[in-house]
């Protein structure tokens, strides 16, 4: 861990809330294609019979 | 061989599966190697101190908002034109990813801005703009979700995409238009006199790419879920009627 001086706690918040946000969108976008990608999936299985 | 063949949502689905792939794995070794540069490797900047740390993350992030609505701008331009379905889906698609490089560029800026400037907040036009930008893409997100018919949604966001497209240029070049205001000019720009020094400049292209490649992904991605999103849709509407 570099030393940050005085300026930890500033630099630790922008990269903590910046992985935060970038997980945060990943992660939903990943999940909700998954959702979507199953539900379609039994959806044609339904109709096809 | 044309490039509207990739407006087939078929076509689109099977093109962008393995262009897709690579973005991932090109975006998570760049923004991985670029953060891991930047914050290990990099010296103290001579007046900002450690604060300069926070350029690998505002920057590209804060050039992403902006690129994003770019894209929206140019995928709403070919919907109104050519009224293809992909086009429109792909703006819509871009929206989140661009709100949350916006909210990532405000917040970094704030945190960095705090103890450089002494305030978290001025109403700056670079600032001002950017904030702007961010309520234009909450509206964006807002109007697909407020109307029901799709091609009527697609055509209302594709006009608010162009309207938001003024601040969305004003965010880029804000700095130019007034001189007043805290933020500094361009850190990097063509000519190379006013780049940031060679030892920050690395890592922060490097940051940037993976920032680049990581919008491709997501925006592939997440246009592929809204096309299987209106397949499922569409089955859900046959099985109704039948």
């Amino acid at each position: 861990m570099p030393d940050l001086g005085a300026y930890a706690g500033p630099v630790l918040l922008a990269y903590g809330a910046s992985l935060v946000l970038l997980g945060g969108v990943v992660i939903w976008s990943v999940v909700r294609n998954a959702r979507v990608k199953a539900e379609l999936a039994r959806q044609e299985r339904h109709i096809d019979g | 061989m044309s490039l509207w063949k990739y407006a087939n949502p078929a076509e689109f689905m099977r093109v962008s599966a393995p262009v897709m792939s690579v973005a991932w794995v090109l975006a998570g070794l760049c923004i991985f190697g670029g953060l891991i540069w930047g914050f290990f490797f990099t010296p103290d900047d001579y007046k900002q101190g450690s604060t300069v740390k926070i350029i690998y993350l505002h920057v590209p992030s804060a050039l992403m908002a902006i690129n994003a609505w770019i894209m929206m701008l140019v995928a709403s331009l070919i919907w109104f034109i050519r009224r293809h379905h992909v086009s429109a889906l792909a703006a819509k698609a871009a929206a989140p990813v661009g709100a949350v490089m916006t909210l990532m560029a405000l917040f970094t800026g704030a945190v960095w801005g705090q103890p450089m400037w002494g305030t978290w907040w001025e109403w700056d036009p670079r600032l001002t703009s950017f904030l702007i930008l961010f309520v234009f893409y909450l509206g964006y997100m807002a109007l697909w979700e407020a109307v029901e018919d799709v091609e009527k949604a697609a055509d209302l966001t594709a006009m608010l995409a162009m309207v938001g497209s003024v601040f969305a240029l004003l965010s880029r070049y804000a700095v130019l238009f007034w001189n007043q205001g805290l933020h500094q000019g361009a850190s990097l720009s063509l000519d190379a006199e006013e780049n940031v020094a060679d030892v920050f400049y690395y890592p922060l292209i490097l940051t940037m790419a993976g920032f680049v490649f990581l919008f491709i992904a997501l925006v592939l991605l997440r246009t592929r879920t809204e096309i299987r999103a209106r397949r499922l849709a569409a089955l859900q509407a046959r099985e109704v009627m039948a």
